[in-house]
């Protein structure tokens, strides 16, 4: 604070380096002053140029640790002299790197031809009283542009002059934020004049991304006079990317070009989530490098231990060459450790990252394919925004929800007003034109009426105070055509006609009720607001000032000038933002229907007004104008006038909308809690409006014990707040915490109707109180007691919350014990930061907007899809890659094996059992489609079983399949199979006159024999797991096997001329003439395969969900049906 | 639907892959399947190890070891490597009837074929009669790849190593010693013998190895190696294919001759015989053995007990484990087993 005061002090605001200054039409003041250069209006949205791709994408790849690891890997092995040839593993490197690179080249490209054509656009810049036609890449910052209807603007311009009589023009900003409604945008005053003459500059601030922020001002210079000072804000500033609507042409300066548009200043790489399965990837990758390095070390070890023994280390039939012999022992000792790594490198993978990468990337389009996400409203299905957290949706603990849009539909209607103490009710439109002293009150039991004039004040006030728009109906215009029909004599123009378009659907409810009681806004032209009233006469009222709404005050209001000159202002707002500042008296009569409507669910609003004196107006209006051209700390002198204007109004009555319960809210909600998970309501509304929404979506039961913590229980008993926190915090937990069962893991419900549930609510201002403590040590000890209460809670409502600070309780939740995963969902720009905070982020295409479309993870259009979303496909997606990340690295494990265990038999001399074309294609060709089709198609249990049975979510909790002792499991299994491949055909080879002719086998029918087991033997283990046998699955399963036997024959089959040693030639067909041969292979596959059989078996339904899953398993074989 | 049809151009297909039903059969391996199936596992397994075992045990083998360990051993006096050419005789008896075929193989133990730059050290392009590599053989063949600036030929340590102790047995009949005929012939791969290993096209063969010199171990050069069958030579030498074959473990056994001229060809009677080896092959220096094998062999090769054995124990698990299995699911009845 202080330093901004000195800031103002020493003249900052004037000589701030973070502004830019800008001449119109590059006339610059001054001649003499240097003119800066901006960057040009090229957008670059490509990472690469034909020149520096390849060696930019190649250093991009391989930050990657793992593909750097390969590379090392393939380094050593040209390098050094290793066991097996560099193709080995830089074939599979190889095609790794390509199809990324070809991926994101062809990504590139795309990127390319899009940039192309925005740089390439056409657009007409006035240079010196000319009309040129340009590239729009062309643009410099300072030109005057002219954009014609229905264009896009090519950068971010400053509205100078439009074709509109009153210096507006409309805009709509769907390619940027989704928002389709039409807005106004408004020119600079004086300036609307010749544009060829025009001498101004414009001071504004450094670009920055908020689309929705921006201050500058206007300098215009008029023959030696004064230079004029215009502020200039969002409404003069025209976005590129957004397009001109409604309006024939607009000049405007280039102010931000290229890349320093906000539009390219916003388009950022998606965020970096990483899930959970990922982590344990990386944990279990650590482990098996552990593998890898203390395998090498101890054939290092034992090699140079068994050389050391007399005869061995150099016997005459093998002598070593001179270069050999030269090798210090050292360097020796490290490339055979080296050798060892390389030779058993193939334990990590390369292709498991491609294969879970395909695995995400296609997976995710069965979300987008769903046709149960497809809502016939928006005609939009599910949206995927990145494929990195499907599996995380398996996952989920914590759901954090917006309530308006997102658990309610956002649709609002009008449901009844107060005025002045008394209740009107609509009641159909049956007597609309009698208007409203008759039309209401058979409902009420108050029949009095307020008196007319209040009544008309009220109506007045809810068609003044607002910021819709009507939609144009014709071409011509909609304040002309709506004139006409006025004129014309027709009393009332059909309202479905008319279409009323505003940021916050509750303002078209409260228009769209007055118009029912006879007012109806008529449009707002050249700074007049029209207006019908019951007598079918037109008012105008020009319209001052609106001070907007903000979710801090929670209030707007607008200033008007009547016909008769008085100055007016309606301030329509929260109760609690507006009880304290309208007079005492007047509160109780109405604070009563607001509550009673509060505790139905409706959303109430509280309308106010005063009269402004001349003086009151002026100091208002300049105190409005002074601060808006404020360069800094625009928002707070805004802010501070606007709280000075508002206050002292007399409150006329009080509005109450309905907001719907979304469809199927309340079922969502049970199947969300009943598969373990906890529901959390965030939301910026009151208190009793949140808790009635909760009751309804069954959050909160009947025998839910309410644990409160709101400024008003904190002001019972009178004490100072932060001694009642203390207490209550204190007393809660007890509650709560101490003197609850202790719980099992995560559950919470369902089994325990016997104990008592209970649900918490906190407010903002308490939040913050328990946040931002004013003792260190208190804050700390105050957190996790909350948190402690709300973990032991089923539902905890959070109302009156800012945006900031929801992403605060995410966060919290975030990083407490346990690192619960957590879920944010909501559909309006106040719920990003918690989308972006969140483990996943899902936005629903609702009415307020795409920001939290943009910003999420996935996007549905409706609440009710959460359920298939999290119940069904997260399940089954964390199901399919846990199992994929298992079973690759137990698949690798068993592969590596007897090659680590061949070593004790070669002389510790890096002797790879395997030949080279084998270990390549294993991972590549042999074993990788059955996995990945089985990660995609893979239905343990059915869909409908899964939505059915919201408990079975629990059984994959906190990361089930992921954890250490599955991992043990796995990797047991893969030492069991290792083992006994090896040994298994080792105890074969104790006579290796294994033909019927006598003749013996080599060393390459070892392996050979033991790679076709290990081949056979992984592939039916993912058989045996299958649950859900497509034709997919058969082909690729029983594919990848005949192909294995047919590449086996094809690479053995012919004397290949670009190999130096023919190692397998005909190996493998005379290994299928030996009837041991055979006989072995399928002793050792089932054997391998024995126990995991009897595991199936026996582990068959116990416990709680015995039922459940027996009804799911039927006895035998069964054939599900196609579209069942 | 059909309404909805021409409306929604984004509505995603509705097609069984697409919505993720594709029809599906999910096997089930409940106790009806399993516990029969392991019987018949079991019984099948039990009837092949049985089988198996019978094989194996009629198999006969008849094994020494003439490493020559020990100062009674008549080999000992050629284990001392200086002394060469070595000639040992090695009397023995054969007390029951070696049924033929019967099969000679020679056995080495310690010795480690398998070793990774020895089993690397040849050419296989040189070995496939490339003349190019006769004069500069592979580098992999290093350190046989030159003597004296001359290329060897065949080169590489495998080649260099070749045993080269030769047998010849007799029988003693009423003390005279009536020679047993062993056919070097059949004892390599086929397609090794036919395709993989090729002389070079040049005749007389000697010619091709004009400016070579033989490996540096051998006595004979390669166009010698067999001085009784002109078509025996070169590259296509039984003995020097099936060396060329590198085993699998250090202990192994190659074949080295087959037993089938008349009289022998029905097998050789009980009695005694007399080995005759000239003792070449030095093995002490590394601690390995030599031995001589004669067996007899079945349609699974030569004997191995560990086959039938380890399927007569896999056979009697799974029959055990079915009827644990049955006795489990008798007591405690699972839900899906009415």
């Amino acid at each position: 604070m202080l330093r901004r005061r000195l800031n103002r002090l020493l003249g900052g605001d004037e000589r701030r380096v973070d502004s830019r200054t800008i001449y119109v039409g590059h006339r610059s003041s001054s001649p003499g002053e240097p003119i800066i250069k901006f960057c040009d209006n090229r957008i670059v949205s490509s990472k690469y140029t034909v020149w520096n791709f390849l060696p930019k994408n190649l250093f991009e790849q391989f930050r990657r640790i793992a593909n750097f690891y390969f590379l090392i890997i393939f380094l050593v092995q040209v390098i050094v002299d290793t066991p097996t040839s560099p193709v080995t593993s830089g074939l599979p490197l190889f095609f790794v790197i390509t199809v990324t690179a070809i991926k994101q080249g062809y990504e590139d490209w795309l990127r390319h031809k899009a940039d192309n054509e925005v740089n390439k656009y056409p657009v007409t810049v006035l240079e010196q009283g000319e009309r040129t036609r340009k590239d729009s890449e062309k643009i410099k910052v300072g030109d005057v542009v002219e954009v014609e209807e229905d264009e896009t603007f090519p950068c971010d311009l400053i509205l100078l002059q439009s074709s509109r009589d009153d210096g507006t023009c409309y805009v709509t900003t769907a390619s940027l934020d989704g928002e389709s409604n039409h807005k106004t945008h408004y020119t600079v005053s004086d300036t609307e004049k010749d544009l060829e003459t025009l001498n101004a500059t414009i001071e504004c601030e450094q670009p920055q991304p908020d689309l929705y922020k921006f201050v500058g001002r206007m300098h215009i210079y008029k023959n030696d006079q004064e230079p004029v000072v215009r502020s200039l804000g969002p409404e003069n500033l025209l976005l590129k990317g957004a397009t001109l609507k409604n309006t024939q042409r607009i000049y405007g300066v280039a102010l931000y070009t290229g890349m320093e548009t906000k539009m390219a200043l916003n388009y950022q790489g998606k965020s970096q989530k990483r899930s959970a399965v990922e982590k344990s990837i990386n944990a279990f990758l650590l482990v098996y490098l552990c593998i890898l390095v203390s395998k090498a070390l101890v054939c290092t070890i034992l090699k140079y231990v068994w050389q050391s023994r007399p005869g061995q280390d150099e016997p005459w039939y093998n002598e070593k060459t001179q270069r050999d012999k030269e090798t210090n022992l050292y360097l020796k000792m490290f490339t055979d450790f080296l050798s060892f790594m390389v030779l058993f490198n193939f334990i990590i993978p390369v292709s498991m990252y491609v294969t879970v990468e395909m695995q995400k990337f296609l997976g995710s389009f069965f979300i987008t394919w769903d046709k149960d996400f497809f809502d016939p409203e928006i005609k939009e299905g599910a949206l995927v925004n990145t494929s990195d957290l499907n599996e995380e949706l398996g996952q989920v603990e914590y759901v954090f929800t917006d309530k308006t849009g997102t658990l309610t539909q956002n649709n609002m209607e009008f449901i009844e007003c107060c005025i002045d103490g008394f209740q009107y009710k609509y009641r159909d439109a049956s007597s609309e034109l009698d208007g409203f002293c008759v039309a209401d009150g058979p409902v009420n039991k108050v029949q009095e009426k307020a008196g007319r004039a209040k009544e008309e004040l009220f109506l007045r006030a809810l068609c003044l105070c607002h910021t819709v728009q009507v939609k144009e109906p014709t071409e011509q215009g909609p304040v002309d055509g709506l004139m006409d029909q006025v004129d014309a004599g027709v009393p009332h123009p059909p309202q479905e006609q008319r279409g009323f378009i505003a940021s916050s659907p509750d303002e078209v409810a409260l228009v769209k009720g007055a118009m029912r009681y006879g007012f109806t806004f008529l449009g707002l032209e050249s700074r007049n607001m029209k207006i019908l009233n019951r007598n079918n006469d037109v008012e105008m009222y020009e319209l001052l000032h609106v001070l907007t709404f903000d979710p801090v005050r929670r209030r707007m209001s607008v200033i008007v000038r009547s016909n008769s000159g008085d100055t007016l202002l309606f301030c329509k707002g929260a109760d609690s933002s507006i009880f304290p500042r309208v007079r005492q008296e007047e509160v109780e009569r109405i604070r009563m229907h607001v509550e009673r409507n509060a505790t139905e669910g409706y959303r109430t609003l509280c309308v106010a007004y005063k009269y402004l004196s001349a003086e009151e107006f002026a100091q208002a209006d300049a105190g409005l104008m002074e601060a808006r051209l404020a360069l800094q700390n625009r928002e707070e002198k805004l802010l501070a006038v606007y709280n000075q204007v508002e206050t002292d109004m007399s409150l006329i009555g009080a509005t109450a909308v309905e907001d719907r319960l979304q469809e199927e809210a309340a079922e969502t909600m049970e199947a969300l809690q009943g598969a373990g998970i906890k529901v959390w309501v965030l939301t910026g509304d009151k208190m009793e409006t949140a808790k009635s929404t909760c009751y309804a979506c069954r959050l909160f039961q009947r025998s839910t014990e309410l644990l409160e913590l709101t400024v008003r229980t904190l002001e019972d008993g009178g004490r100072k707040r932060e001694e009642r926190l203390h207490e209550l915090l204190l007393e809660y937990h007890k509650k709560a915490v101490q003197d609850a069962p202790p719980l099992k893991g995560g559950i919470t419900r369902t089994w325990s109707s016997e104990t008592q549930d209970y649900g918490f609510i906190i407010d903002g201002a308490t939040l913050s109180m328990v946040l931002n403590s004013s003792s260190e040590s208190n804050s700390s000890r105050y957190k996790s007691l909350f948190l402690q209460i709300c973990q032991n809670c089923t539902s905890v409502l959070c109302c009156r919350m800012a945006p900031l600070q929801k992403a605060q309780i995410v966060k919290m939740v975030k990083n407490s014990k346990g690192n619960p995963i957590t879920l944010s969902i909501g559909d309006g720009a106040n719920d990003v930061s918690m989308i972006l905070e969140a483990h996943v982020g899902i936005g629903i295409k609702g009415k307020e907007g795409r920001q939290a479309v943009r910003n999420s993870d996935y996007a549905i259009p409706k609440l009710k899809h959460l359920k298939k979303l999290l119940l069904a496909h997260g399940h089954l997606y964390y199901v399919r890659i846990a199992h994929l990340v298992q079973y690759f690295f137990y698949k690798n494990l068993c592969f590596i094996l007897p090659q680590f265990l061949y070593q004790f038999f070669c002389g510790y001399s890096q002797q790879p059992l395997y030949d080279a074309a084998y270990l390549t294609m294993y991972n590549i060709c042999f074993t990788s489609m059955p996995i990945l089709a089985y990660s995609l198609l893979e239905q343990h249990i059915c869909i409908e079983v899964l939505l059915d049975n919201a408990a079975l979510y629990r059984e994959i909790a906190k990361n089930g399949m992921l954890r250490w002792r599955p991992f043990l499991y796995w990797t047991l299994l893969g030492v069991f199979h290792g083992l006994l491949f090896f040994f298994g055909v080792r105890y074969l080879f104790s006579n290796p006159a294994l033909q019927d002719n006598g003749q013996v086998f080599g060393n390459w029918s070892y392996g050979t024999i033991v790679f076709t087991i290990l081949v056979f033997t992984v592939t039916l283990k993912l058989a045996l797991d299958t649950r859900h046998w497509t034709w997919i699955n058969h082909f690729v399963i029983w594919g990848s096997l005949l192909f294995y036997v047919f590449f086996s024959f094809f690479w053995g089959g012919i004397i290949w001329p670009f190999l130096k040693q023919q190692r397998l030639y005909f190996v493998f067909a005379n290994m299928l003439s030996s009837v041991s041969a055979w006989l072995v292979i399928i002793l050792l596959i089932l054997l391998s395969l024995l126990p995991e059989i009897l595991l199936v078996v026996f582990r068959k339904p116990r416990g709680p969900n015995s039922r459940q899953t027996a009804a799911v398993t039927p006895l035998s074989y069964k054939h599900l049906k196609a579209g069942q | 639907m059909a309404k909805q049809a021409p409306d929604f151009a984004n509505r995603p297909d509705n097609t069984a892959f697409t919505q993720q039903r594709l029809p599906a059969w999910q096997p089930m391996l409940s106790a009806g399947i399993v516990i029969p199936g392991f019987v018949l596992i079991g019984l099948a397994f039990i009837g092949i190890g049985v089988a198996l075992l019978v094989t194996s045990q009629s198999i006969q083998v008849f094994e020494m070891d003439y490493t020559g360990v020990g100062n009674n051993h008549p080999c000992f006096h050629c284990s001392d490597p200086k002394p060469k050419p070595c000639v040992c005789k090695l009397n023995f008896t054969i007390d029951f009837f070696l049924k033929g075929p019967v099969f000679f193989y020679y056995g080495l133990s310690n010795y480690f074929q398998n070793y990774r730059k020895y089993s690397v050290s040849k050419d296989d392009d040189q070995l496939s009669g490339n003349l190019k590599n006769f004069e500069s053989p592979s580098d992999t063949c290093s350190p046989y790849q030159r003597d004296n600036n001359k290329p060897i030929v065949p080169c590489g340590s495998i080649a260099n190593s070749m045993f080269n102790d030769t047998f010849k047995l007799y029988q003693n009949v009423n003390a005279t010693m009536k020679p047993v005929n062993f056919d070097g012939k059949g004892i390599a791969w086929w397609t090794d013998y036919n395709i993989k290993y090729r002389n070079p096209d040049t005749t007389p063969l000697r010619n091709a190895f004009n400016n070579t010199v033989k490996p540096i171990f051998w006595p004979v050069p390669a166009y010698e190696l067999d001085p009784k069958d002109p078509a025996n030579n070169g590259f296509i030498n039984q003995n020097f294919l099936v060396w060329m074959r590198t085993a699998a473990l250090p202990d192994f056994r190659k074949l080295y001759a087959r037993i089938n001229d008349p009289p022998y060809a029905e097998g050789l009677p009980a009695g005694s015989y007399m080995l005759e080896i000239q003792y070449n092959y030095p093995v002490l220096a590394f601690g390995g053995t030599k031995k001589v094998v004669f067996s007899n062999v079945s349609w699974m090769g030569g004997k191995n007990d560990f086959l039938g054995i380890a399927y007569l124990v896999i056979g009697t698990l799974c029959v055990l484990m079915s009827i644990v299995m049955l006795i489990v699911y008798a007591k405690f009845k699972f839900p899906e087993e009415d």
